[in-house]
């Protein structure tokens, strides 16, 4: 039986272009933002990786799910994207570690899955109009229900993205080996990556939910403290940013990654932007100002912090990409904290940049002699 | 920091002749690193004896030596054109052993010459066996089990404690010459003592045998900031075990999870980093299956065969970026000319897959051993792009110039499951299409068929998908859906009609053009690099639109892989005809498939296509471009073949029209043109069947010569002394079925062979140069030492051939290039072929008389005429030089193949010697060539009878010149009963001492062998005694005239130092 007799699906813009293609994953309809990774590996922690809240995930690389899936490399433990979009998918994964086929693995989450589009001009699509939102279904579009669809398309806005995926309460983590630090993550979304990093480097992990205030957190008293990545606008945490500015003042070492990095601007009085199309991949060059070296980073996000916005009495841009310039870094000058847009753990893509979980240690080490 | 400042001259070390191991990709990488550093205003000294390359044309360097590529002359031109710098790392494993050389012996430094590209540590690290485990232990990279071994004592105790099989990997040579897999002792007793033979510091590594893991590679770039960027990876459809070199490939890898692939980039970058190279790099990593380990094979820190192809692959071009950091510049400060928006610093994504076949030689040397291991044996490769793996796979087959439509292999679908099984079981030449038999019958699955050959399921499941639609299609069930199935996995039209038995006209559609960009999509490029596929939006039709021209549009069409009979002259040709169609205001298209070329950079022309060069291939190009022309006179045999097909789709072709190529091939028809014309031909027939060829045979008298029309390099050619040959041979050539073409079988005339290559407009013609085979008829001109200018024929025989070149090129109506050869027998001039098409002595011959040949016929394809274009007319005065081509030889790479010269061709490239005479250059060219000249020692001679009464004058300058002359005993019989003293060797039928031990003892220094049998070596014993020189690396001369010469040669008693450098520049 060939994947190619699968039931027809569809995916239609909020322009109006349509795709048609074929059904994997599961059956429904779903709308979201459409938007593009160029990873080519690590379909299953792009699949689990929050950030993706919301959207519907188109792979350029056009032959997905090969090595299959396992119980292993999860970046949590559902999928928050709302659709999946490749140009093929793999029917007979082979891996030594392969316990379930992508297809299912959709199924199994919910997620509506479609295949055999011309993923490419679908890519060119979004990189020329900037991301779009979509609908992606498996129910035939009809001239019926297209303009009611592409009204729903209209209003569709990625809202609330942090408070519905982060964590109700608290829970910790502990270090792999002996504990050296004990470190809250903020989860805005975190990628289990982001702690497993942490706990391989002999950090107690306390998951903390986003709305933590500093109040809170001085009573958990961390030795640092790490912002995640997570989804949607940052400027509509409006709580959270309130509370960081509070926490910023209680002297702990920070570190954010990507949201985390966003909200840490905003709370100190940048701006944010919405990039056309983002970055999403594992392939982005990032210029390290301090040492002057480019390294090759993951990345996934659709806003970035504008580096003019920030004071340069308080905040320096430490990093930009070196394709776009756009802003990559921020170290602050007042208080020990550092954060950056790309994603130093990994998964899916280059771990050149793990080495920031060391500097992150350090700063931590410096602050506990300090005292 | 941009360029250095302390540049202004560099000297790029090119990497010699085409042999198996080191092939075109060299003119590539240091084409682009020529033209890299001519960006940055730098002059450009280049040495490379190889005189098909584009990096010796005039425009790539400002000084350009073709001399042999050994270090005193190396350490002449430097003394000679004081360059402040070398260039190491571009002109493969050649160019780099040298400059490494002249770094160590301190020349270098006391001449002021810079090191770039690699520091001698970097490249020690690298490549001495014992150096790179310490460096990956220092590391924690995991190596396989090894040692480094002098003796064949010790490589016997090492592989007792790890077991067998283990391999043997020699230090320091080309394409792991030497090495092999040892499954026993006694098989390691040989491999291991061939290998301590070939390696130049006698030094040999002994390690665990890791044969069906994984085998994966990376091509890194670092820069010396230490900024590092992996651009590709790729994944050996074949684990480890066979050779890369060997291995079909696709990048990027598909079987790795995320976690393994970024394991192995980590690596990759952890090595680099530690070997400190300043470049490109090529990692290779063997990985089970079954976990997460794995082991560091080898690493390359040059620019190799690998980065050609990952460049190919992605559209970032190492060569070029490997070339500014090594002048001064990082990674971040090179922007991406493909994109032009990103820098090189960026690494590549890409939304395609890639598979690169090898072509092997094997359908010229059918006795060669097919059984791939570690030593590599494919001459080229090409590359296909898809967008799925069975389209890229099923391109890659009909691109391989086989003849094959599909995976299915028209032989096998003869043979029994029993013999498909034997094959599945045999890693070869032609596993994969028996793996693909295999799944297609049915005869084991996909688990029996991964147990035996560790071709990782994923693979095999692919070709099952392919095997379930030719099924479908079978059934004759043909529908718009299953149609566009089968296009998308790669089928041609005529192969669904072939299956189905339905015309699939109704359903037919175009292909359209992806373009490779190195980002998959996520920025807008510029760079017009384009594949095929079947899908929704064609943006080369997107590109044409949005850039509208007035300027015509000329397809090229190239010539597909490297093999034998068709090497890298033909992308010479192709590529400087695309530069003279862009300076001729049009805009110049390429077509080709060969990851090696230069005609395949994305920069070359207006627009390129990777794809085959089938008919249904082209016809979709020609739907999106809709050309004013196309060129096929310059893409060899391939381009050549697509003529009749394009003329009957009323395509114009510019230059000679398809009527005028089919009157040069239809023997009828040529001989009618050269009765009008009044010139003779060696008398012959064409024949379709064996008794009409024994007929024909008889009617002529013996010796014949055989062969098919329409082939290019002697392709089944052979000279036959009897009617038992003749029956022999067309039963060969008839196994397949009925023949599509006729044979052609001519007296065959023991003289001397001419070539002339001339440009005509059909009127006028211009010959650069006439150019004299050293060996009589007989021997494939490939093969053949050719000088130019001639040096024996009188006035008279020359004029005759002027007038005769004159008057094909009319009758022909001739409009671009032509290639006559002519035997000169009796003295009478003789045509032997004409062949209205450029040829491989195009380069050569371009650039020792300064006539640009591609250049010229091109204008005239376009309407020029001759007498306008300032080259006169008629035959080009003389150079004041005499170059002499030498043909190149890998048959140490290649065993159980004869080393017999003879009418079919078996070089796989040249090499130019050029001085003031004859003498001189044939001693460059043989020194070029790799001939160890020693000047005294031993000859071994054994030859045929026909040959005895020649041999005695060539023995005698040998015993003149003080060598000890030893003989088979006819021969020393023959020697001796004409008073030249032979040593008589008893043969090697007897016992011990015989001539095989003589060969073993060192003291043999030339071996001269002809014989007339087969080329068996299983039978023929001059094979065995051929093969074993070669295994010595011993001179090994196979046809009488090519030793008179180089008795000759040696006789004037000229050393390499008491001869000039030439720069080509100042011709």
């Amino acid at each position: 039986m060939s994947i190619y007799n699968a039931d027809h699906a569809w995916l239609m813009l909020a322009d109006g272009t349509t795709y048609e293609g074929r059904s994997f994953g599961a059956k429904g309809t779903a709308i979201g933002e459409v938007v593009f990774t160029t990873g080519m590996t690590g379909c299953q922690e792009t699949l689990t990786d929050p950030s993706y809240f919301g959207q519907i995930t188109v792979q350029t690389f056009p032959l997905i799910g090969n090595y299959g899936t396992n119980d292993d490399d999860v970046e949590s433990d559902d999928i928050y994207m709302k659709g999946y979009i490749v140009r093929e998918w793999c029917d007979s994964p082979s891996n030594f570690r392969a316990t379930e086929r992508i297809d299912n693995f959709l199924k199994r989450h919910g997620t509506i899955g479609l295949f055999d589009i011309d993923t490419r001009a679908l890519t060119r699509r979004l990189r020329e109009h900037g991301v779009m939102n979509g609908v992606i279904t498996t129910e035939p579009i009809t001239p019926e229900n297209r303009e009611q669809l592409l009204a729903q398309l209209g209003a569709f806005v990625i809202r609330d993205a942090v408070d519905t995926i982060s964590t109700p309460a608290q829970r910790l983590y502990p270090a792999h080996g002996p504990r050296k630090y004990r470190v809250a993550l903020f989860d805005f979304g975190y990628k289990r990556n982001i702690r497993e990093s942490l706990r391989a480097r002999g950090c107690d992990v306390l998951i903390v939910p986003a709305r933590t205030t500093a109040a809170e957190l001085a009573q958990l008293k961390p030795d640092g403290i790490l912002l995640s990545n997570g989804p949607g606008d940052p400027g509509e945490n409006v709580q959270v940013i309130e509370n960081l500015r509070d926490i910023v003042a209680l002297g702990i070492p920070i570190m954010g990654v990507c949201l985390g990095h966003q909200l840490m601007a905003l709370a100190r009085g940048g701006k944010t932007v919405k990039l056309g199309y983002g970055h999403r991949g594992g392939n982005q060059p990032v210029i390290d100002f301090e040492t002057g070296r480019t390294f090759v980073t993951t990345q996934n996000h659709g806003y970035a912090v504008l580096g003019d916005s920030l004071d340069p009495a308080i905040a320096r841009v430490s990093h930009v990409n070196a394709n776009d310039k756009t802003c990559e870094g921020v170290e602050y000058l007042d208080v020990p904290v550092f954060t950056v847009q790309f994603h130093p753990e990994a998964c899916a893509g280059p771990a050149d940049t793990s080495f920031l979980f060391d500097k992150f240690l350090r700063m931590i080490d410096k602050q506990k002699e300090g005292k | 920091m941009p360029l250095r400042s302390d540049i202004k001259k560099v000297l790029m070390i090119g990497s010699g002749p085409i042999v198996i191991g080191q092939a075109a990709e060299f003119d590539y990488a240091g084409t682009q690193a020529c033209r890299a550093l001519k960006e940055e205003g730098l002059e450009v000294v280049l040495i490379n004896s190889n005189p098909a390359t584009i990096m010796t044309d005039k425009r790539m360097a400002d000084r350009i030596y073709i001399e042999p590529l050994t270090l005193e002359t190396i350490k002449r031109v430097i003394e000679l054109e004081k360059p402040d710098s070398v260039l190491s790392t571009l002109g493969g494993q050649t160019g780099l052993t040298l400059s490494m050389q002249l770094a160590k012996d301190g020349f270098l430094e006391s001449h002021n010459v810079k090191l770039l590209g690699a520091n001698p540590e970097t490249i020690d690290k690298a490549e001495d066996r014992q150096l790179f485990k310490d460096t990956m232990e220092s590391i924690n990279q995991p190596c396989i089990p090894s040692k480094v071994v002098t003796e064949l004592d010790d490589a016997l105790a090492f592989a007792d404690t790890i077991g067998y099989p283990v391999i043997v990997r020699p230090a320091f040579t080309l394409g792991g010459t030497g090495g092999g897999i040892a499954g026993d002792v006694d098989e390691l007793r040989e491999i291991a003592a061939n290998g301590l033979r070939h390696s130049p510091i006698h030094q040999i590594l002994v390690e665990r045998c890791v044969s069906g893991w994984k085998e994966i590679e990376f091509e890194v770039i670092r820069d010396r900031k230490g900024n590092l960027i992996t651009v590709c990876s790729m994944e050996n459809v074949d684990p480890v075990g066979i050779h890369t070199g060997d291995s079909v490939v696709i990048a990027p890898a598909v079987t790795l999870a995320d976690k393994e692939y970024q394991m192995l980039r980590t690596a990759s970058i952890s090595i680099v980093d530690a070997l400190g190279v300043e470049g490109g790099c090529n990692c290779q990593f063997a990985l089970n299956p079954n976990s997460f380990e794995y082991a560091v094979i080898e690493v390359n820190p040059r620019v190799s065969r690998s980065s050609a192809l990952a460049s190919k692959a992605t559209g970032y071009p190492i060569a070029k970026v490997a070339t500014k950091i090594a002048i001064g510049y990082t990674l971040d400060e090179i922007v991406n000319a493909v994109t032009g928006c990103t820098y090189a610093c960026f690494e590549p994504a890409i939304d395609y897959v890639v598979v690169k076949y090898p072509r092997w030689p094997f359908d010229k040397f059918v006795y060669g051993e097919k059984k791939l291991g570690t030593q590599m044996k494919a001459t080229g490769e090409v590359m296909a792009i898809g967008t799925n793996f069975e389209q890229a796979i099923m391109k890659a087959a009909q691109s391989i110039e086989l003849k094959l439509s599909s995976m299915r292999s028209p032989k096998m679908m003869q043979e029994s499951d029993e013999q498909i099984m034997t094959r599945v079981n045999t890693p070869d030449d032609s596993r994969l299409f028996a793996v693909y038999e295999a799944l297609y019958r049915g005869i084991e699955d996909v688990e029996e068929i991964f147990r035996i050959t560790r071709i990782d399921r994923w693979f095999l499941y692919k070709f099952h998908n392919l095997a379930a639609v030719e099924r479908q299609l079978e059934s004759g069930r043909l529908d718009e859906i299953l149609y566009l199935r089968a296009k998308k996995f790669g089928y041609l039209d005529s192969s669904i009609r072939k299956l189905s038995g339905v015309d699939p006209a109704p359903f037919h559609r175009e292909a359209v053009y992806k373009m490779v960009d190195t980002c998959a999509a996520e920025f807008p490029a510029e760079t017009p690099y384009f594949y095929s596929t079947y899908d929704d939006e064609n943006e080369a039709a997107e590109f044409i639109g949005h850039h509208p021209s007035d300027k015509k549009t000329v397809i090229v069409f190239g010539s597909g892989p490297i093999r034998i009979g068709q090497g890298i002259e033909f992308d010479y040709c192709s590529v400087h005809c695309v530069w003279a169609l862009k300076e001729a205001g049009y805009q110049a298209v390429i077509v080709n498939n060969n990851p090696e070329t230069v005609s395949t950079d994305f920069d070359t022309g207006d627009r390129l296509y990777f794809d085959p060069l089938t008919p249904e291939s082209v016809d979709s190009i020609l739907a999106t471009e809709k050309p004013y022309g196309v060129v096929v006179q310059f893409g060899g045999q391939t381009a050549i073949s697509l003529t009749r097909h394009l003329a009957d789709k009323g395509v114009r072709i510019l230059g000679t029209c398809a009527d005028s190529v089919d009157a040069a091939e239809d023997r009828e028809r040529f001989d009618e043109i050269l009765e009008q014309c009044g010139i003779p031909r060696p008398a012959g027939h064409t024949v379709m069947t064996t008794e009409e060829a024994v007929k024909a045979a008889e009617s002529l008298g013996y010796p014949v010569l055989l062969r098919p029309s329409y082939v290019l390099g002697g392709q089944n050619m052979v000279i036959a002394p009897n009617a038992e040959r003749v029956v022999e041979y067309m039963g060969i050539i008839t196994a397949g079925g009925s023949l599509e073409n006729p044979v052609l079988i001519d007296k065959y005339m023991m003289g001397t062979e001419v070539e002339v290559d001339a440009i005509s407009d059909g009127e006028d013609f211009l010959i650069p140069g006439i150019m004299e085979h050293v060996e009589r008829a007989g021997i494939h001109s490939g093969d053949s030492i050719s000088v130019y200018p001639c040096r024996t024929l009188s006035e008279r025989i020359k004029n005759t051939i002027i007038d005769y070149t004159g008057k094909l090129a009319r009758a022909l109506k001739v409009s671009g290039m032509v290639n006559v050869q002519y035997v000169v027998y009796n003295d009478e001039v003789y045509v032997i072929e004409v062949n209205p098409r450029s040829s491989r002595t195009v380069p050569y011959i371009s650039k020792v008389t300064g006539v640009p040949m591609v250049d010229l016929a091109t204008q005239i394809m376009l309407g020029a005429k001759l007498r306008d274009l300032g080259y006169g007319t008629g035959l080009y005065p003389n150079a004041p030089y005499v170059a002499v081509k030498v043909p190149v030889f890998s048959f140490e790479k290649l065993t159980g193949v004869d080393t017999q010269l003879g009418p079919e061709m078996k070089s796989t490239g040249e090499v130019l010697g050029i001085a003031k005479t004859f003498e001189e250059a044939l001693l460059k060219g043989l020194v070029a060539a790799g001939y160890k000249l020693e000047e005294r020692g031993g000859v071994l001679m054994s030859v045929k009878d026909a040959d005895k009464p020649e041999m005695v004058k060539i023995a005698e300058k040998f015993e003149k010149l003080g060598f000890e002359l030893y003989a088979t005993p006819g021969t020393a019989l023959a020697l001796n009963n004409q008073m030249v003293a032979t040593n008589s060797v008893r043969p090697m039928q007897e016992p011990s001492p015989n001539v095989m031990d003589l060969i073993d003892s060192g003291k043999i220094h030339y071996v001269i062998s002809t014989s007339k049998g087969g080329a068996d070596p299983k039978t023929n014993q001059s094979v065995r005694l051929r093969r074993r020189a070669v295994d010595h690396s011993i001179v090994c001369l196979t046809a009488l005239d090519t030793a008179n010469a180089l008795a000759d040669c040696l006789l004037s008693k000229k050393q390499m130092a008491d001869i000039d450098l030439v720069s080509i520049t100042d011709l």
